[in-house]
């Protein structure tokens, strides 16, 4: 359940920036890699959970989930990991080099427009 | 209207995380997160390492639990320091919490600071504390598919330890599997075999420690 802290940050940062330009908030989409381990089902209830009596209640919550990718030591070969093979694709080589994977990011909060 | 961020989500623990890491830097002090399932052993492979090493380190435990203080207190009858944080139901420690406990056991006099996790195998490899190494102790009972089934928690490591050895003759557990696993999502991790209740294979992880704090 580490999704109850990153939902209380988004919500948090959320609420300065709708503070800011002062308008309502009502979509936000965040990004993760795959060692985040973020749950969808999970993060969206803790999401709800973190909004109540706040100005983020009832916002939708997209999530992304960027894939892990690894390079062929061998040769040379960038692709999407699969754990269930762990090894390059191309030359069927398993000694290979994650690349760094993506942070959590909270990308873009769509707020109300002016005249809706 | 859309506002563009691209803000890092858990950037308020990074930040102090970033303090402790220069905390542990300015005192030349060896930071050690342990992480692991309940029950793996941590607090018995911690206590036996610091009666080991008593007289080469000066070593202090920050412990991490839901409730009680009993881990703190196990630690705290080997003569090292020790302070609890009691998470309250929280699933993970943070980078604060940390850098409160590190005043509570004068850290800047030790040579290593242990910080044992709360036993879950996926939280608290999202949260960076600011320590200098990363260990995820695994245990035979627990079964062989934990590397490829919590790959997150072993890529991030890095020792892992092989703990309860002495069971492996009464539980089927493929070590070849558990190696082979940890190798895919993690080729540059020491794994070292142990059992803390009997002290087997520990010199390799001591001499591993020692190596990192000459």
């Amino acid at each position: 359940m580490h999704e109850t802290a990153v939902a209380q940050s988004i919500v948090e940062t959320i609420l300065v920036e709708a503070k800011k330009i002062d308008k309502k908030p009502i979509r936000a989409k965040i990004s993760c890699g795959q060692f985040n381990a973020l749950n969808d089902e999970v993060m969206e209830f803790a999401f709800d959970v973190a909004s109540q009596d706040t100005a983020c209640k009832g916002m939708k919550l997209e999530i992304h989930h960027v894939p892990l990718r690894a390079n062929c030591k061998k040769c040379q070969n960038e692709f999407e990991f699969d754990i269930y093979s762990g090894s390059c694709p191309t030359c069927g080589n398993s000694e290979i080099e994650f690349v760094p994977d993506a942070p959590l990011l909270l990308e873009e909060i769509e707020f109300e427009d002016e005249d809706s | 209207m859309k506002v563009s961020l691209n803000k890092r989500i858990l950037d308020r623990n990074d930040e102090c995380a970033q303090k402790n890491k220069l905390f542990f830097e300015q005192n030349s002090v060896l930071c050690v997160n342990v992480i692991s399932s309940p029950g793996s052993g941590k607090t018995t492979m911690l206590s036996r390492t610091i009666l080991a090493l008593k007289d080469k380190l000066k070593i202090g435990v920050i412990e991490g639990d839901i409730k009680t203080d009993t881990d703190a207190e196990k630690i705290r009858s080997t003569g090292a320091a020790a302070v609890q944080i009691e998470t309250q139901g929280a699933c993970h420690l943070s980078a604060v919490q940390v850098h409160d406990a590190l005043t509570q056991i004068e850290a800047m006099d030790k040579d290593v600071i242990f910080i044992e996790n709360v036993g879950n195998l996926v939280c608290p490899s999202a949260f960076d504390l600011g320590e200098n190494k990363r260990v995820v102790l695994l245990s035979v009972p627990e079964g062989d598919d934990k590397p490829i089934k919590y790959p997150g928690t072993f890529a991030g490591a890095d020792v892992i330890l092989i703990n309860k050895m002495d069971l492996i003759l009464y539980i089927p557990f493929d070590l070849d599997r558990v190696l082979n696993d940890i190798r895919k999502v993690n080729p540059d991790a020491k794994v070292f075999k142990i059992s803390a209740i009997t002290g087997d294979g520990m010199q390799q992880w001591y001499d591993w420690l020692c190596d990192m704090t000459a």
